[in-house]
Formats: structure tokens, C-alpha cells, sequence
């Protein structure tokens, strides 16, 4: 048995037709091949798979596809717009905020929604703001830098 | 030692922005599970619930007729196919070689630990691959578990029957009987009982491979999460499954950390690369976290005891350290080196100890396999020193900074007892800066602000060394091991005078496609942009051993430049040519050769253009092209080395410990990328503490079972969990490899855990706590309540 489903991601109509068990992030990895959401722990921990999902951040790993029905879903993919980086994804190489990469699009993900949510966020507020993101390489120093980076609208230095 | 050419806008020691962040941040990154191969299918591997079972029986006729299934395999299929490997050879006290059991691919009559695996589902997609798996029927006949390493040798119950009392090996080194005659004569001997907890590495990309075998050209292609593919090959090539290396490629694209779990060859990729010739279709793979937590390689797991014999001066006279290393239930490819030749030689840590033995049994028991782990025995033994000597200041009634300040080291070379010969170090500059940073004058204050509001603070330092780039390899292979240890390099200039890098090195975070590229412009003069770094490819890089151990940079790095150097060289003799000039009177200076004494010249790109262009070029004596590859073998180790100062504050009410600060002080050597080396330390810390305060692998003792296998279980640092760090360096370069590095990914790792420890037992006023120092033992220790 397989339910259709029609939602919009990254502005884009999309129509698939999913086995009912179908996650979220099945969907936007191996149907629509949007690889740069992952999966690193299967529990809703680790905050990889993370997305926005009506303008709210969502982990991917632990929805269903078909929750996501009539849903206007954004991935990592579709933050950057003609080409150039969001703010946030700029900062966080500015700040050298990420290391092997595999956390990075969901911590970023999390990191807009964060700022989005709290502009004014304390460094205190950022790393509690963070508590559903793992990262194992950056020790958070850097990614914390980075999103109070962005918080101050300061412009990159390097290309 | 090389001359490093100095360009004016010279990239070496500028924090220049990592050129992989742009796919990493934008969703373009290629890591295994993203690719997916033409008729794809997808593996899952039946595992065994139990710690130790017979295998009576393996009914598959169900699973088989499933929808979608290719094919099950199962132990019985692979009959005659070899081993995993272990590449360090152990050699006990009473000479006999340490025991090798097999560790068959999967598992042939026995299942040694949960999570073992039994049989290889293959279907059209992932979720047929899965329910498959689940009507797979396994007759188990349950035995009984070895699972706590103290009882292993009595409990009457082998992991392996050729093994009956589960040891593998009883190992010793340095001078015995000058110990215990130093010992003798101690005034003061300070000893410590304590568990080194075992750790999951948890690279956030879980492993994963996915296996090709195409028909055309009889030949395999295996994608993988893996920090050496060239060890992989060799490996799995020449070991286990007789396939020439000439007909398997291996990548290792974006690869979502390692920390070490991905140095090893395992069983899942090798059943792929199997099975994908026996069905013809690519395989793919990829690890639940919770198959994460029972198959990938643990770290650590000691049980120790170490003591410290001083004269009445606090002197260090000797030290003594008897050590139960957890080798879970097979050897993992380099799981017999980590507690022995990795662990007993770092035991002089900073320190002119004169004498020091330690002995090390190396135990079989039901468990995962546990290897190397960021830092691979030197945490374990930075922790026994660091322990030992802070609770020796203490028991001496001394400064902590002060007994350690006159026990270092001071002239180098310096030889130690266990074997090392450090090239450089200067132990005082960098304890004296991190003292500095982390005013430990105004301690006292903080204390007291602390006590006002009812908490407890301490201070505790750590001063650690490491040996990186493990080397050389003639002496290592004397040592036991069995594999080569240099790094292999390739430098290709193209006809426009651009350049690809080909390294032996992985990158897996580290950030080589920046800091290599920093190192080539540097010495050829060129705008960075126009070096790109390749690596992680046997089909495209020349055969090397990959990165662990923090040996990118010292070794991988330097066989770069020895290739460079080459290019140099031939391109002088292009240049003499083109300039009518001797090749011993050309200089190459900021990616120009120069006539000397003269303002005649040539920049790098017309060079270049020339060796591809022959057309005026001294063709009889002189090849086309300028391509070069080097091969390098270091002569010692490099021996990073520093000083940390962590300050906690506990709520004795709740057991709740904060890192109130942390100074890192490293000396590194030379540094190529500061903000690179600094993200390094920063994680290396993070790590540290998540073993010091959090992290640990709990198994049940009567069943075997992984208590805490999921992120929902097993604690590891959050953002909020720890604080921001303050980093420093101090600089002795290395005197033997031409950059003068020394190596930064593990130091963090093999720093911090005693710095925490010495912080928190100095807040409670104990002698010890053990890791993970969670908030109820915290609590248990701050309120005296056993």
C-alpha cells in the first residue's frame, strides 16, 4: 500500500507516493535526493535531520512522510537563495563552525530558528537553544561564535 | 630540513577560511549513504541478541521468500573465506606470541558479543531488507557471558574456545627490578586504583559502505566511511577475501568524523564486497545508531592501578602501573597496540621519572571490540601520570604546579625509560602561560565567592604528552607491527600551471583541502586557489596509510613537500634551460626561478607550460611533464605536548558540576591554519570532558546487554554542558620534519580528562572520583554517602 502525498519543499510542488512507514527524512533523502539533510541517530537526539517545516524547525527522523501532507518543508538545499549563502551559513564558516559536516545542516537549521525565535538570544540562551543538536567535532565553541556572529549582522570577512 | 619559501602574502599561519565548508554548508557534501549506485540494493544485518550463544541453527526459508529479497547469507556461505586481521603482534612476558582467534566475517557456530553478526539480508529496498531480517529464524543455546574483566580469567567460560582463560596477552615493559629496587627506597609512594571508563566514539555520520562488483572488468568498488582506504584494501584485499588490490577501488568520500572508529576493517563491508559479486548488484549499508553502539570499535577501558615512589623532596623516583585492558570479543586491526605500545611508552608523560614499569593483561570478554579512540592509549596513560601526580602534590602537601615544574624535563633530545626519544619540548613556558591565563593567583578569590553561595570550587591541572605520527617504521615493525607507517604524497602541475594535490592522508574534518593547499601555495608561490587537495580515493591518490594518531600534517604533510621539493627541482632545470643558465644558478623564490645575480626570470606558470610544451626544452636530457610523488618515512615521533588548567564549581546540593574555565596551553610546533588547530583543540576538549563528566559504555553484567546503546542513553556533551574555552599556544618546533609540526587532533582528548578529575576531587576535597563523574556520584562524594 502506498499513500500520496503533495507538499512543497524548498518552493518547489512536490507529488510522491510513499509506503505509509515512509519518514520525513526518507522522503527528502532518497525521493527528492535532498542528501544534505541526514540521519545520525534514529531517536530525534541528534537534531542531523533537522528541517523547517512551516517555518518551524522539525526533526526529520522522527515524522512520518505523510505528516508532512499540504506542509511547506525548507532543507539546508533551500536556504541559500541565487547562489548565496543565508547569513547564518556564512557566519558559520566565518567561524570555522563546523568541522566534518555531517551535524552542519541541521545545526544550522536549529541555529536560524533559534535566532529566529530569540534575536537577542544570550550566550547562555544560544547553547540551551542548541540542547537538540549534536555536534562531535567543534566542542559547540565555534558554533556558538558563529551564531552570535550572525546575531550582530557583522559581514564575513573572507570570500 | 627544507627551506620554506616566504611569498610576500605567505598563506602559512593565517587563519584562512576552510574551502569545504561551502558543499558542507549548503547541502552538497557527499558522504556514503547520499550516493546511490545503479540497481542498488540495500543490506541489513541480522544481529545477535545475546552475549554469548551457540548458533545451533539458521532457518532462512522464510526470509528468502519475502518480497524483494536478493539474497541471505549466512556464516555457512562463507566457509573458507579468512579472518579480520589484527595488524600489532603482542608478544607476552614468557615470549609467546599473543592469542589470535579467529574473528570470521560473520559468525560461524558461536556469537561472541550482542550485536554480533549472523546474516546478511539483501533487498530491493532498505525496508524489505529489514522485515526479512526480522523472519530470519536463529536457534541460540545462551552461555554464559564474560563480561567483567576482573573475573575473566576464573569464570569458567571462554569467548573463544581456544582461549580458555580470555586473555590474550600478559605484557610488560620498561625495567622491573630498577622499579621495585627505586620503590625500595621511596619515602613517599603515592598509588591510585581506577577504571579508564570505556568510551563510544560516535562519529555523528554513522559507518556505511556500499558495495560494487561489476562484471566488465571483474573488479569491485567500495564506498565507505573510513580514514585509510588503502589500509582498508590491503586489509580486506590480502587478509580476508584473496582479491588482488589491483581489482577493488576504494573511496572514502565525505566522511562524517571518525575519531579512529573508522580506521578499521570491519565485518559489514567485507560481507558487502562478498556478496556483492554473488548477487551482482551494488549493496549498501549503513549503520543504525544503535548498530553503531554495538559494532563500532569502543575506546578505552582500563582497569588500572598506578603508583608513584618520591624521595621527601617530591621528587619522582619511579612509577609502577599494572593495567586490565578490555579487548572486547574479537581483536579489532590495531586493538593489541593501543594499551601496550601506545599506552606504557607515554608513561614519562613530562617527566624525568628515571624508572617505570608496567605490565598489562589484555582480556577477551563478550563485549564490542574496543581499538584505538582519539588518542589511543596516550589518554590512558596522560591519565595515570596526571592522576598520580596531582594526588602525590596533595599528599605531599605541595603546589601542584610546583611538583610538576620540578620533575619536567628540561634538556632535549631527552630519551626515557619506556623507549621514546623526545626531539623538543619546553614544559615550563607553557605551564607558566596557562597559570597566567587562567590566573590561578586569583583562585583563592573565586573560591571564596564560590563558598558564599554554598558551592565548591577547585582547580586541577594536567600536563600531558603525546607521541604523534607513529614512526619509524622499521622500529615499529620490530615492535610488532605489521603495516607500514609512512605517508605517500603526489604533486601533478598542470600545463597552466595550477595544481592537484594527491595525498595518502584522509580528511574527515580536519580540514587538509585548506591546510594542505596553505602549505603547497606557500612553497610554490602561488595563490592557494590554485592548489586543490585529493584525497580519500585509491583510484585516484597514491598508496597511503591514511589519518589517525594526529600524522596528517607531520607526515602526510611532508611527504607533500618532499614531492614539491622534486618539482622544484626539475622545474629549475626547465628554467636553466629556458634562461641559458647553469641549474645550480637558479633560485626559486615567491613562484618565480631566478638566474642569481641577475634580474633574469621565469614565473611558475611559463615553467610549467614549458615541461607540457616541449617544443625549446632539453628533451635528451630531461623527461616532459612535472608530476612527482614522494614517499616519507619519519625518523622519531612528534611529540606535542601542554599545559591545562580547569577550574569547576559543584552545587553539593545537587551534585551538579560546571566547567567554570578551561586553559588550553599546546605547543604544537609550527601551525599552519591557527583557526583550524584551535577548532581541533576545542572538540579534543569536548570529548575529554564528555568522558570526564558523562560519557560511558554500561553493560549488564549478568547478560551482556549494552545498557545505554542510543542517544536517548548514552550522555554526551551538549552546548550547554560545557563553556567556551580559552586557547593558547607555545611554539618549540619539531626538529625533524621540514614544517616543524607536531600534531593537534587528539591532544584535547588526552588532556583534559585528569584536568577535570584534579579539578573536581580538589573542589570535594577527595582523593578520587571515578569517570564518568556523573552529578549522582558528584553528589554521593560532596555529601559523604557511599
Amino acid at each position: 500500500m502506498s499513500i500520496p502525498i503533495s507538499l512543497t519543499v524548498n518552493g518547489k510542488a512536490v507529488q510522491a507516493s510513499v509506503d505509509p512507514r515512509t519518514l520525513l527524512v526518507q522522503l527528502i533523502r532518497e525521493h527528492l535526493q535532498l542528501t544534505g539533510t541526514h540521519v545520525g541517530c534514529d531517536t530525534a537526539q541528534c537534531g542531523a535531520c533537522t528541517v523547517h517545516m512551516n517555518g518551524r524547525a522539525v526533526k526529520a527522523c522522527s515524522m512520518l512522510a505523510v505528516q508532512a501532507q499540504g506542509a511547506s518543508i525548507t532543507t539546508i538545499e533551500g536556504l541559500s537563495q541565487d547562489g548565496t549563502m543565508h547569513p547564518m551559513q556564512a557566519a558559520f564558516r566565518e567561524c570555522h563552525g563546523l568541522q566534518c559536516g555531517f551535524c552542519t545542516p541541521g545545526m544550522v537549521m536549529s541555529a536560524v530558528q533559534l535566532l529566529a525565535d530569540n534575536p537577542k538570544a544570550s550566550e547562555a540562551e544560544i547553547r540551551e537553544g542548541l540542547e537538540g543538536n549534536i555536534c562531535r567535532c567543534t566542542g559547540y565553541h565555534n558554533i556558538v561564535k558563529a551564531i552570535q556572529f550572525c546575531q550582530s549582522g557583522a559581514q564575513p570577512a573572507a570570500a | 630540513m627544507t627551506d620554506m619559501s616566504q611569498p610576500p602574502n605567505n598563506p602559512i599561519g593565517q587563519s584562512l577560511r576552510r574551502r569545504e565548508d561551502a558543499r558542507f554548508l549548503t547541502g552538497a557534501g557527499q558522504y556514503t549513504d547520499d550516493v546511490v549506485l545503479p540497481g542498488q540494493t540495500y543490506g541489513v544485518f541480522l544481529r545477535s541478541p545475546y552475549a554469548h550463544a551457540r548458533i545451533k541453527s539458521i532457518d532462512t526459508s522464510k526470509a528468502k521468500a519475502m518480497p524483494g529479497v536478493v539474497a541471505i547469507f549466512t556464516g555457512a556461505d562463507m566457509t573458507g573465506v579468512g579472518g579480520l586481521p589484527c595488524g600489532w603482534l603482542i608478544t607476552s612476558k614468557d615470549g609467546t606470541p599473543m592469542k589470535e582467534p579467529p574473528h570470521p566475517v560473520l559468525a560461524q557456530g558461536k556469537a561472541r558479543h550482542v550485536g554480533d553478526q549472523v546474516a546478511l539480508v539483501v533487498a530491493d529496498t532498505y525496508l524489505q531488507a529489514r522485515d526479512a531480517a526480522e523472519a530470519i529464524e536463529v536457534d541460540y543455546e545462551e552461555l554464559t557471558p564474560v563480561i567483567d574483566m576482573s573475573s575473566a580469567e576464573t569464570i569458567g567460560s571462554a569467548v573463544h574456545d581456544d582461549v580458555p582463560n580470555n586473555v590474550c596477552y600478559d605484557w610488560g615493559h620498561g625495567d622491573k627490578a630498577a622499579v621495585d629496587a627505586a620503590f625500595a627506597k621511596a619515602a613517599h609512594v603515592t598509588s591510585l586504583t581506577f577504571h579508564n571508563n570505556r568510551l563510544v566514539p560516535n562519529a555523528m555520520e554513522p559507518r556505511a559502505a556500499n558495495a560494487h562488483y561489476t562484471r566488465h572488468d571483474d573488479a569491485y568498488t567500495l564506498y565507505l566511511a573510513n580514514q585509510n582506504p588503502h589500509v582498508e584494501r590491503l586489509l580486506m584485499c590480502a587478509f580476508v577475501l584473496g582479491i588482488p588490490e589491483s581489482k577493488m577501488r576504494v573511496i572514502a568520500p565525505d566522511v562524517g568524523g571518525g575519531f579512529g572508529s573508522k580506521i578499521f576493517l570491519y565485518a559489514e563491508e567485507t560481507a558487502l564486497i562478498w556478496a556483492s559479486k554473488r548477487v551482482g548488484r551494488p549493496i549498501k549499508w549503513t549503520a543504525e545508531r544503535s548498530e553503531s553502539f554495538l559494532t563500532d570499535a569502543h575506546g578505552r577501558d582500563h582497569a588500572t592501578t598506578a603508583e608513584l615512589a618520591m624521595d621527601a623532596q617530591g621528587n619522582f623516583l619511579a612509577m609502577r602501573v599494572k593495567t586490565l585492558a578490555n579487548m572486547g570479543a574479537y581483536l579489532s586491526t590495531f586493538a593489541s597496540s593501543v594499551p601496550t605500545i601506545l599506552y606504557a611508552t607515554l608513561l614519562a608523560g613530562q617527566y624525568k621519572t628515571p624508572a617505570i614499569y608496567c605490565e598489562v593483561k589484555a582480556i577477551f570478554t563478550n563485549t564490542t571490540p574496543v581499538d584505538a579512540y582519539r588518542g589511543a592509549g596516550r589518554p590512558e596513560a596522560t591519565y595515570v601520570v596526571e592522576r598520580l601526580v596531582e594526588t602525590a602534590a596533595r599528599d605531599m602537601k605541595m603546589d601542584p604546579a610546583q611538583i610538576r615544574r620540578q620533575n619536567f624535563i628540561t634538556t632535549f633530545p631527552y630519551a626515557t625509560p619506556v623507549g621514546l626519544t623526545y626531539d623538543t619540548g619546553d614544559y615550563a613556558a607553557h605551564l607558566d602561560k596557562a597559570i597566567k591565563i587562567a590566573d590561578v593567583a586569583g583562585f583563592p578569590a573565586r573560591k571564596a565567592a564560590s563558598a558564599a553561595k554554598g558551592k565548591l570550587r577547585g582547580l586541577g591541572y594536567s600536563c600531558y604528552i603525546e607521541a604523534c605520527g607513529l614512526a619509524p617504521s622499521n622500529i615499529a615493525g620490530a615492535l610488532g607491527a605489521r603495516a607500514g607507517l609512512f605517508e605517500a604524497g603526489e604533486v601533478r602541475v598542470h600545463p597552466t600551471g595550477t595544481v592537484t594535490v594527491f595525498t595518502g592522508s584522509h580528511s574527515h574534518g580536519q580540514g587538509h583541502e585548506t591546510t594542505f593547499a596553505q602549505v603547497v601555495a606557500a612553497k610554490l608561490g602561488l595563490p592557494v586557489e590554485n592548489v586543490e587537495i585529493v584525497h580519500g580515493d585509491t583510484g585516484r591518490i597514491p598508496f597511503g596509510m591514511g589519518t589517525y594518531g594526529s600524522r596528517s600534517l607531520s607526515v602526510g604533510g611532508t611527504a607533500i613537500i618532499k614531492a614539491v621539493d622534486k618539482i622544484i627541482a626539475k622545474g629549475k632545470k626547465i628554467a636553466a634551460h629556458l634562461l641559458e643558465a647553469s641549474d645550480t644558478d637558479i633560485d626559486f623564490e615567491n613562484g618565480e626561478f631566478k638566474v642569481k645575480g641577475t634580474d633574469k626570470k621565469l614565473p611558475f606558470g611559463a615553467v610549467a607550460l614549458t615541461a607540457y610544451v616541449p617544443h625549446n626544452y632539453p628533451l635528451d636530457k630531461l623527461e616532459p611533464g612535472l608530476n612527482e610523488n614522494a614517499f616519507y618515512d619519519p625518523t622519531n615521533f612528534t611529540y606535542p605536548a601542554g599545559s591545562y588548567v580547569c577550574e569547576v564549581e559543584v552545587d553539593p546540593e545537587t551534585g551538579k558540576t560546571t566547567v567554570a574555565s578551561f586553559v588550553a596551553v599546546d605547543d604544537f610546533g609550527n601551525i599552519v591554519n591557527p583557526m583550524i588547530v584551535s577548532g581541533q583543540v576545542h572538540g579534543g576538549i569536548a570529548q575529554g570532558l564528555g568522558q570526564a563528566m558523562m560519557e560511558g559504555a554500561v553493560y549488564d553484567s549478568g547478560s551482556g546487554q549494552l545498557l545505554n546503546g542510543s542517544y536517548m542513553d548514552y550522555t554526551m556533551p551538549r552546548a550547554d554542558d560545557l563553556p567556551s574555552f580559552t586557547v593558547d599556544h607555545t611554539v618549540t618546533p619539531c626538529t625533524h620534519n621540514p614544517l616543524g609540526v607536531k600534531g593537534c587532533g587528539e591532544a584535547g582528548a588526552i588532556g583534559s580528562p585528569p584536568a577535570f578529575i584534579n579539578a573536581l576531587t580538589d573542589a570535594l576535597g577527595v582523593k578520587d572520583i571515578a569517570m564518568p563523574a556523573t552529578a549522582e556520584r558528584v553528589w554521593r562524594a560532596a555529601n559523604k554517602i557511599a
